[in-house]
């Protein structure tokens, strides 16, 4: 072997083992960060918008983005234990809500959900909770249990023909027509915290997503059905063998899920006061969005992944493109948040926190 | 010899088909107008109905606004012949009449499901809708032109559909054009308000779009400040970051015609951004209707002036129109939750009128040519309607001039227009 078959040997094994695809990776990346931070820096150079809209678009991402966490709990419980994404939980969210509308209505007629606002607000977390519990127990039932050997790709289609047919059987029963849920007083108008000004619907919804977070976590880690969940979403089989009831742990995780989300459908009116039949699609999707990015299966990548996606999404576009003269930068708002998403995935496939296997709730 | 036994038997066999065609009922002879006409004749036997099909939104967050043109539309079928509101199909030429009602979605999809279905039926004669400019720009008016279907819409306002470049052959409107609502808007802002600056939000649709661009050069033209023009889509719930950017530079004057839904909402969140607080909101037909109001809720709607045509200064039968046509209407539908019933009703009468002056009998069997029809319409000249005389532009266009109303709204529901303009098309 002479020393240039040598040298043109270790250059095609330098060539082959040179990682392209994370060099390409890297460049991308380098080059995304390049105009995130020239658009913010030029944004903030303008000067256009004071300290305090800065606060403000921050605290509204914080909020719509802690509805999008409760709601991807959902996905993301049905997710660690059956291995499916119930596409129709954007519907669940719906129907717990809309049918909340009508007990929140008659309450503003009798003038008691201004005068007792905090029973009729618990009343309505029930009542939308219950809707939504029992509307994902008839679900699991009737769309996904007959299912439950057959290859992945069939329960997908299943939830989107149970969504679609949720959508339209709450049209027929409360109309096509958007309905402005009554406002409470209390929570209405600004407080000021810290010397900025705070609308109160928005800490009520952040706190209530923290209430709602913290419940469910207690709930997986110290109780025997979150035990028992923890142990299905494990091994199916295994657990079944230690005694465990599969049907009834799954049924549980749908039922937790439900009422999870009526709960948020209810911090969302707060926040955005109408209903009508198709609202469940976009939160649906970007709660979705919100459980992958943070890591399916976890339930604290579906609330990072939420406020992580609430966050880009109020403050992303106003931030990266007003600078660099993008006329109406808010029409770009999926662009800029499906954008950093891809990007997550690309470096990190299992999302944020990624999944390891004994962290599936 | 055989051959020509078999010549004579043939030329027997034929003489009988021909006898036998001619008094075969319901089998007319095609008049020469047909085959002449480039997408042929509408052939309606004797007993059959002659079918118009609608083309409106009648389901989702903007039904109001197709329901109340599509009840416009239905008492107009049940008026014609009989002249009075009876119930009964009306009837033209000896045959009833028939609507086929499809639903627009108030989007380019919902228009092209059901112009594709309306299209398929082979009977329907013409078509009236869409409610929403985007279910016929590019959409709608073109799958008609293309089947020789002619299309009058009752609300379509989108400046868009009538210019040069994107008429569609077989497109006209009722409607005003909203190069009249636009200018109305900006002179209303500008000079009865005396404002100077203005920001605008539309939601990429062609109506919103192009409102609202009408508004801003006005605008500008009268010497007003337009500080930005935003957009947004149409299904999002969150505009606190769309309208915290417009409250940076604190526009006297806002202006959003879009539709209901993300109306209600961004009316709703814009009574919470400090920077708004002292800003004139207003927006357009599309939400005019008091779905709007309450998707909004009533307090935050309290002082928001939205534009539409001026249901008090129409310029044709008014007499008929309060007292024969809205009773009729309350009567069968309840109050009207939207403003273009009576252009929808004249839509349909100058289809109608159009149908009976093209058609020809044979028999008791009827033919409407296709390409003769749509001459027709682009031929009415001073049609008497409820909205004012109609005379149809060769864009398609058949209110050459229109008064606009602003209303706002006052403990929850419309006020009588608080400001009126007649405008002009092309002036």
């Amino acid at each position: 072997m002479t020393s240039v078959e040598t040298a043109a040997r270790s250059y095609r094994v330098l060539l082959e083992r040179l990682p392209v695809r994370r060099i390409i990776l890297v460049i991308l990346s380098l080059v995304i960060a390049y105009g995130v931070i020239a658009g913010t820096v030029a944004t903030l150079q303008t000067g256009r918008f004071t300290a305090e809209d800065w606060v403000d678009l921050f605290v509204a991402g914080v909020a719509r983005g802690s509805v999008y966490a409760i709601i991807a709990l959902g996905y993301t419980l049905v997710y660690g234990i059956l291995f499916i994404i119930n596409f129709a939980h954007g519907e669940v969210f719906m129907s717990g809500t809309f049918t909340a509308f009508f007990v929140a209505h008659a309450l503003a007629d009798q003038g008691l959900l201004n005068t007792y606002p905090v029973p009729a607000l618990i009343l309505l977390f029930v009542v939308s909770a219950l809707v939504s519990m029992s509307i994902a127990v008839i679900l699991e039932r009737v769309a996904y249990r007959p299912l439950r050997g057959a290859p992945r790709l069939v329960p997908l289609i299943t939830a989107i023909g149970a969504s679609l047919f949720l959508q339209y059987t709450f049209r027929g029963f409360y109309g096509a027509q958007a309905k402005a849920y009554p406002n409470i007083d209390i929570l209405q108008g600004n407080v000021p915290v810290a010397g900025f000004t705070i609308q109160r619907a928005q800490i009520l919804v952040v706190a209530g997503a923290i209430i709602l977070w913290l419940a469910l976590y207690l709930v997986i880690e110290r109780t025997r059905i979150g035990r028992a969940m923890r142990a299905v979403g494990e091994d199916r089989e295994i657990a079944a063998l230690m005694g465990i009831d599969v049907d009834r742990t799954i049924v549980s995780t749908f039922a937790i899920g439900g009422a999870l989300a009526g709960a948020a459908g209810i911090l969302f009116v707060q926040l955005f006061n109408s209903v009508f039949f198709f609202m469940g699609f976009f939160p649906g999707i970007k709660a979705f969005t919100a459980a992958v990015l943070g890591g399916i299966g976890s339930i604290t990548g579906a609330a990072l992944g939420g406020l992580v996606l609430g966050i880009l999404e109020a403050v992303g576009p106003i931030l990266f493109l007003t600078g660099i003269g993008v006329p109406s930068p808010n029409q770009l708002q999926p662009v800029v948040s499906f954008g950093i998403l891809v990007l997550v995935l690309i470096f990190r496939p299992g999302g944020i926190l990624g999944a390891p296997e004994e962290k599936r709730a | 010899m055989k051959k020509k036994r078999n010549l004579g038997f043939l030329a027997l066999l034929a003489v009988l088909s021909l006898v036998i065609a001619a008094c075969a009922p319901g089998e007319a002879e095609t008049p020469a107008e047909c085959e002449a006409d480039e997408f042929g004749c509408v052939e309606v036997a004797g007993g059959e109905a002659i079918k118009i099909g609608s083309l409106l939104v009648i389901t989702g967050p903007n039904s109001s606004l197709g329901l109340d043109s599509q009840y416009g539309v239905e008492l107009a079928l049940d008026y014609w012949g009989a002249d009075e509101f009876d119930g009964e199909p009306g009837e033209l030429l000896g045959h009833p009449l028939e609507l086929v009602a499809e639903d627009d979605g108030c989007s380019a999809e919902g228009g092209t499901a059901g112009a594709n279905s309306l299209a398929a039926d082979e009977q329907v004669v013409a078509v009236i809708g869409t409610s929403c400019s985007s279910a016929a720009l590019g959409v709608a008016d073109t799958i008609f032109s293309d089947r020789g279907i002619a299309i009058v819409s009752p609300s379509n306002t989108g400046p868009a559909l009538t210019t040069e470049e994107n008429h569609k052959e077989f497109y006209l409107r009722t409607a005003h054009n909203d190069s009249i609502q636009g200018a109305a808007v900006a002179n209303f802002a500008y000079t009865e308000l005396g404002l100077r600056s203005a920001a605008t939000i539309h939601d990429g649709s062609p109506y919103a779009d192009g409102l609202q661009q009408v508004f801003a050069d006005v605008f500008t033209e009268l010497g007003g400040t337009i500080t930005k023009q935003e957009a947004i889509q149409v299904g999002d719930t969150d505009f606190n970051p769309v309208l915290t950017d417009i409250a940076a530079d604190a526009p006297e004057f806002l202006y959003f015609p879009i539709f209901v839904a993300e109306g209600g909402l961004i009316t709703q969140q814009a009574r919470a951004i400090d920077g708004l607080a002292d800003t004139v909101l207003a927006g357009s037909d599309g939400m005019f209707t008091p779905d709007w109001i309450a998707a909004a809720g009533a307090d935050n709607a309290n002082g928001v002036y939205i534009s539409g045509p001026d249901l008090a200064s129409f310029s044709g039968d008014v007499d008929f129109y309060t007292g024969g046509f809205i009773p009729a209407y309350t009567d069968a539908y309840g109050e009207p939750q939207s403003v273009f019933h009576a252009h929808a009703w004249d839509a349909t009468n100058m289809i109608l009128a159009a149908i009976e002056e093209v058609a020809i009998e044979v028999g008791d069997t009827l033919f409407i040519p296709r390409t003769g029809l749509k001459d027709a319409l682009f031929a009415t000249s001073n049609f008497p309607g409820i909205t004012g005389n109609l005379t149809c532009n060769p864009l398609g266009d058949c209110q050459p001039s229109a008064t606009i109303a602003v209303v706002t709204v006052e403990n929850g529901e419309f006020t009588e227009a608080v400001y009126s303009e007649l405008g002009t098309l092309g002036g």
